[in-house]
């Protein structure tokens, strides 16, 4: 076992980890935090994506101890300091940008890691953005159009 | 997950030290190997990072010579190798964008995957790979599905791209996977154009030397006309039959022409 240490959502934690513990299971299982989720294992569904010093990653494809000392944001860490929605949380909701929820946190992270590269994407950039995470509802739809409003610009009627 | 102890070493002497363990196997992005560990399909004892060592990321140009460190993940190259524009779009079209923050060119050219895009880049460019004991023509590097000239030991340090007059790169992705169905790179320079294939054959990446002949001739995407792939030796899955992937790698190589010209 060897000891990491990293900063998750502005708080410094430490634990001990097997050489093969996948950063996500240091994050649900040590740290309890069971907001990042684990949909495929197999890399390919995006549901597990958290921010690495600012980058969207995949939390399955990544060991532990190659996190050390590195800033991870995950979606427990996404809602105002008051506990309110963020703007991207919040759009999902009125643009009911979700159905089961299951791919959620790892499309709001995907959300955030886009528009704090890109702030006003066209549709066709938030669709190839989202290339890597999958929502078996099929509810791309009104995810797309969430992120457009969160990123400020106008969402056509349905 | 078979168990292993992973090393995580910030510089390349400590790197190849911790290399020389039994059955120590380096790891680079994990974008390929973490998710093959999961299957069990490689059981190393020893897993040496490549991902923290300073030394092995960055982008450099010189002259006309662009240098690629190789732990370089592919989102900085898309964003950062402006000097190359067909290899900074490659890189920016691999995978998916949180595979693209993790994944290394040097991980991509070891595993050599057949349908992957990087091996068509540097096979097409005629780049130099450098190892930490020697200098390796892309012509000589790749050998077959899988299979490299690299040695036990022996890992990628950088990549070294000549700059063509022209490039580009058209793959025809596999709509889940993001891997090639069937991808050409065509790179033009003073008297000679390469054309790459990826995703197409049984022996992985190669050199399409018809194309080639036909383009260095007259290029142009018509000068293509009558010069097609034999299916023998061609992938065949149940994404595509050989002969589709042998068409598939013509038209990829008339529209990367089509686009350049």
């Amino acid at each position: 076992m060897t000891e990491v240490s990293m900063t998750v959502n502005g708080k410094a934690v430490s634990g001990q980890v097997e050489g093969r513990t996948l950063l996500v299971q240091f994050l649900r299982e040590t740290l309890g935090l069971t907001g990042t989720h684990v949909g495929c294992d197999t890399s390919q569904c995006g549901t597990c994506v958290i921010h690495v010093n600012g980058k969207a990653v995949k939390s399955c494809t990544i060991f532990a101890q190659e996190a050390d000392g590195a800033q991870i944001t995950t979606i427990e860490g996404m809602a105002n300091p008051d506990g309110s929605l963020s703007p991207i949380q919040k759009a999902f909701q009125d643009y009911h940008g979700l159905q089961c929820g299951f791919c959620t946190p790892g499309m709001v992270m995907s959300a955030a890691a886009l528009l704090a590269e890109n702030p006003t994407p066209t549709e066709a950039e938030i669709r190839a953005y989202l290339s890597g995470n999958l929502c078996r509802c099929t509810g791309y739809h009104n995810i797309v159009r969430a992120i457009l409003a969160a990123s400020g610009q106008g969402v056509a009627a349905e | 997950m078979y168990s292993f102890d992973l090393d995580r070493p910030v510089t390349l002497e400590a790197a190849l030290a911790a290399l020389k363990a039994e059955d120590a196997q380096p790891l680079g992005g994990g974008q390929t190997l973490i998710p093959a560990l999961k299957q069990r399909l490689a059981a190393p004892s020893r897993l040496v990072s490549l991902a923290a060592i300073p030394d092995l990321c960055g982008i450099d140009l010189e002259g006309e010579t662009l240098t690629i460190g190789a732990a370089t993940p592919h989102a900085m190259v898309a964003g950062q190798a402006g000097a190359y524009p067909a290899l900074a779009a490659l890189a920016g079209g691999i995978g998916d964008p949180a595979v693209r923050n993790r994944g290394t060119i040097g991980g991509s050219l070891a595993n050599n995957d057949p349908s992957a895009c990087y091996p068509a880049a540097v096979l097409g460019s005629g780049a130099v790979i450098c190892t930490n004991i020697r200098e390796i023509a892309a012509d000589d590097f790749f050998e077959g599905m899988f299979a490299t000239a690299l040695e036990d030991g022996e890992i990628i340090i950088r990549v070294r791209f000549p700059v063509p007059q022209a490039a580009c790169y058209r793959k025809f992705d596999h709509p889940a996977s993001r891997f090639a169905l069937a991808g050409a790179f065509v790179a033009r320079f003073p008297g000679s154009v390469r054309v790459a294939i990826t995703g197409v054959s049984e022996e992985g990446v190669f050199r399409w030397s018809e194309a080639e002949a036909a383009l260095s001739a007259r290029f142009a995407p018509d000068a293509l006309e009558g010069v097609s792939l034999p299916p023998e030796g061609m992938i065949e899955d149940l994404h595509g039959s050989s002969a589709y992937r042998a068409h598939l790698a013509g038209v990829m190589t008339r529209r990367a022409v089509a686009a350049m010209v």
